[in-house]
């Protein structure tokens, strides 16, 4: 019997969700990213399925699952690269500590005019 | 006669040369270019006014010329503001004086000013003045006159200021500057006014005899008088605060913080008479369009002339009394032209100011130098600390001797034949004025001679060293004034300047001459009486009228007045309350909507935490909310 197209989508929904699930929850870097893998892999399982099932006959799915592979681990390769200088700038990669972009955190009164 | 535009251009290059370059030369070699460079705008001044008087007289009347101009600013057709050099009788009279006193005055600053501390500073202004002094007698047009006006106004508030150190020095120039600035907004008003109904800026187009221009300005009434005579009211408002007039005179009194010899240059010769020069450039269009204001000149002159003369009296202070007793020799000059007529003997009163203006501007930086070089023997300006100074400066006594003389109004030095026209002109007009002016001329020989017994007479004051006489830098130019003063008098003024300027032969009034030198006799002799020798009279004097004597020795309180009226009224009562309100509630509303912006930012700021999870869940509820919309959209 052949597998239905909605289990597989069914399938892909999970996964994205757990990905994002993860993305939102997780503290440590590495958790986080594979979260984001977990989405990617979750739209190629998609493209995957829509092509072969909507569209038999076409490769443009498979090949956009396939560069879409390809991009997810350069992607990783930078990303990781990038949790490495944070792991030797704050000693950890814990995702919270992040934030030394945004402006200090004391508040300043309005300047009273002489 | 092209050349005449040097006279302005020669001490304005001197003024940026040492300015600029000031600071690398030596001392005395930028003193040397300031005065080289003012004896050569000396010598063309001669020259223009040998080449003026031997060749502008066409039928026996001198042309006006104006041997330069250039359109400096254009605005319309109508409004266009013109730089040049016009040249008739009075300005090239005025050359011979400006730049005669401030010859000498540039060669006696070598010596008083020797080893001051901004040396070149004080040349580098000296030029400035001149510049601007020549410029203003030398304009063809009433906002070139204003331009150079506001440019004497502002060296003589630098030269004022020159010891920047002093706190007195530096309220003084401000005080100047002010009270003569508020004078000179009078003065712009006036000069827009003018211009806007008669649609011209040019002295020869104003003087030119034709009344048509004025027809609509005459025409005009405000607040009961015509439009014409206010505005020439107001140019004389500005007059009337360089000329040191009442009730703007409080300024020149304290201007004597200066260096002295700035105060016989600025504040004795040219600079004051500025107001006279005004009145005597416009005379015409005074006499002719508004004959009201004219005598409102003659009458606010003969009251300052008296006023001052009688503060004069009481004045301890050398340089005050002569300040005082310049501003009185003013309100003559404006006397002479306020009772003045127009045209042949009927304008005797405009060539008596004149010539007036010409001796006292000798005669009066005489004054003013030759108190410079006791000021420089004694280091005092107290007359309480002089005294018997007569045997160590003996120059200086002698030449400060034929001054008072030519002030008090003794045949033959130049004042007597001035302020004898003076007088003629004044009793011609109202024999009441004139009996009041003589006795002006009386207390000025009375108060003159005070001074005089009380520096040269009287008892020796105790000093550290032995004073002694000035350097011959400072002397020359004493001797050279006092030689002018003697002869000045013998010059056929008539011949040069006059109303129309026609030929007109002075002759002596005998009557007037005679009561005038009587008196002026008298006057010295009651001064000899009281002053030569320490005498009881004058404490006396002063013990039985305190009351007057007091009020004259603190100026009749006018500087009270005004510190009442800027202080109490203007400060605290006006601007303490604006600056309430701008303080409060401009300021306030400003400060608020900052500080609700601010409040609302601090608010809005925890968006931005910094935290990507955060963003992640705004970014996906957002998300999903847009969906549920579109998906419900669609479906239902």
């Amino acid at each position: 019997m052949e597998i239905q197209m909605q289990y597989y989508l069914l399938l892909g929904v999970v996964m994205f969700f757990a990905g994002v699930y993860g993305f939102i929850t997780r503290r440590n870097l590495i958790a986080v990213l594979i979260s984001v893998e977990l989405n990617l892999n979750a739209v190629d399982i998609n493209f995957a399925v829509f092509n072969r099932y909507l569209y038999p006959g076409e490769l443009e799915g498979m090949f956009f699952t396939i560069f879409a592979i390809a991009i997810a681990a350069a992607e990783t390769a930078v990303a990781i690269a990038i949790i490495i200088n944070v792991y030797r700038n704050l000693s950890n990669i814990e995702v919270r500590n992040l934030d030394q972009l945004q402006e200090p955190t004391e508040t300043t009164e309005p300047e009273e005019k002489a | 006669m092209e050349f005449t535009i040097l006279i302005v251009l020669l001490p304005l290059l001197t003024f940026l040369v040492l300015g600029l370059l000031g600071m690398k030369l030596k001392a005395c070699t930028s003193g040397l270019i300031g005065t080289f460079s003012m004896g050569i705008t000396a010598l063309l001044s001669y020259a223009t006014a040998w080449l003026y008087f031997t060749g502008a007289q066409v039928d026996g009347v001198y042309q006006k010329w104006i041997p330069f101009n250039i359109e400096w600013l254009r605005f319309t057709d109508a409004l266009h503001i013109d730089l040049g050099v016009l040249l008739d009788p009075i300005s090239v009279m005025m050359l011979v004086v400006i730049s005669t006193v401030s010859l000498m005055v540039h060669i006696y600053s070598m010596g008083y000013m020797k080893g001051e501390r901004g040396f070149e500073r004080y040349y580098a202004f000296l030029s400035l003045f001149s510049c601007s002094m020549l410029g203003l007698v030398l304009a063809p047009n009433i906002f070139q006159m204003y331009i150079f006006w506001e440019l004497v106004g502002v060296s003589s508030y630098l030269l004022i200021g020159f010891y920047y150190t002093k706190p007195e020095a530096i309220a003084a120039s401000k005080k100047a500057f002010i009270v003569t600035r508020f004078a000179d907004l009078g003065f712009l008003i006036g000069i827009l006014i003018l211009s806007f109904y008669t649609h011209t800026f040019d002295f020869l187009t104003l003087t030119s005899g034709d009344h048509s221009i004025f027809a609509e300005a005459a025409g005009t009434t405000f607040m009961g008088g015509s439009v014409m005579a206010w505005a020439l009211a107001l140019i004389f408002m500005g007059g009337a605060g360089k000329s040191a007039m009442f009730p703007l005179h409080i300024w020149l009194p304290d201007a004597m913080e200066g260096p002295t010899p700035v105060s016989a240059l600025i504040h004795a010769a040219t600079m004051v008479v500025a107001g006279v020069y005004l009145v005597a450039r416009l005379f015409p269009v005074y006499y002719f369009e508004a004959p009201e204001v004219l005598a409102m000149i003659a009458y606010i002159g003969a009251f300052t002339a008296l006023f001052a003369a009688v503060i004069a009296c009481v004045q301890t202070d050398i340089k005050r009394v002569l300040a005082f007793s310049t501003i009185s020799q003013i309100g003559f000059m404006m006397v002479a032209l306020g009772v003045s007529g127009y045209g042949g003997h009927h304008g005797l009163g405009y060539m008596a100011g004149m010539f007036h203006l010409f001796t006292h501007a000798m005669f009066k930086a005489l004054l003013f130098l030759g108190a410079g070089a006791i000021i420089h023997a004694v280091h005092s300006n107290e007359m309480s600390h002089m005294g018997g100074l007569r045997k160590h400066l003996p120059v200086t006594h002698i030449t400060f001797l034929i001054a008072c003389l030519a002030i008090a109004g003794i045949p033959p030095f130049s004042g007597f034949f001035s302020k004898d026209e003076i007088l003629s002109a004044v009793f011609a007009f109202s024999p009441w004025l004139g009996g009041v002016m003589s006795f002006i001329a009386a207390l000025t020989a009375f108060y003159m001679f005070r001074l005089y017994y009380n520096i040269f007479w009287g008892t020796p004051a105790q000093h550290e060293h032995t004073p002694h006489e000035a350097p011959a830098s400072m002397t020359t130019p004493l001797v050279i004034l006092a030689a002018v003063t003697c002869v000045a008098g013998f010059i056929p003024f008539g011949k040069f300047v006059t109303s129309d300027s026609a030929d007109y032969t002075i002759h002596l009034d005998p009557f007037v001459a005679g009561m005038s030198v009587g008196i002026a006799l008298i006057a010295i002799i009651v001064a000899t009486l009281f002053y030569r020798k320490a005498s009881s009279i004058p404490v006396r004097l002063a013990q039985t009228f305190s009351g007057l004597h007091r009020a004259a020795s603190h100026r009749f309180y006018i500087d009270e007045v005004y510190l009442f009226v800027t202080k109490r009224i203007i400060f605290n009562g006006i601007s303490s309350s604006i600056a309430w309100f701008d303080r409060h509630v401009i300021d306030g509303a400003m400060n608020g909507m900052a500080f609700l912006t601010q409040r609302a930012a601090l608010a809005i700021r925890g968006f931005q935490s910094g935290q990507v999870q955060q963003y992640a869940v705004v970014l996906l509820s957002g998300v999903l909310i847009l969906t549920i919309l579109v998906v419900f959209l669609l479906c239902c």
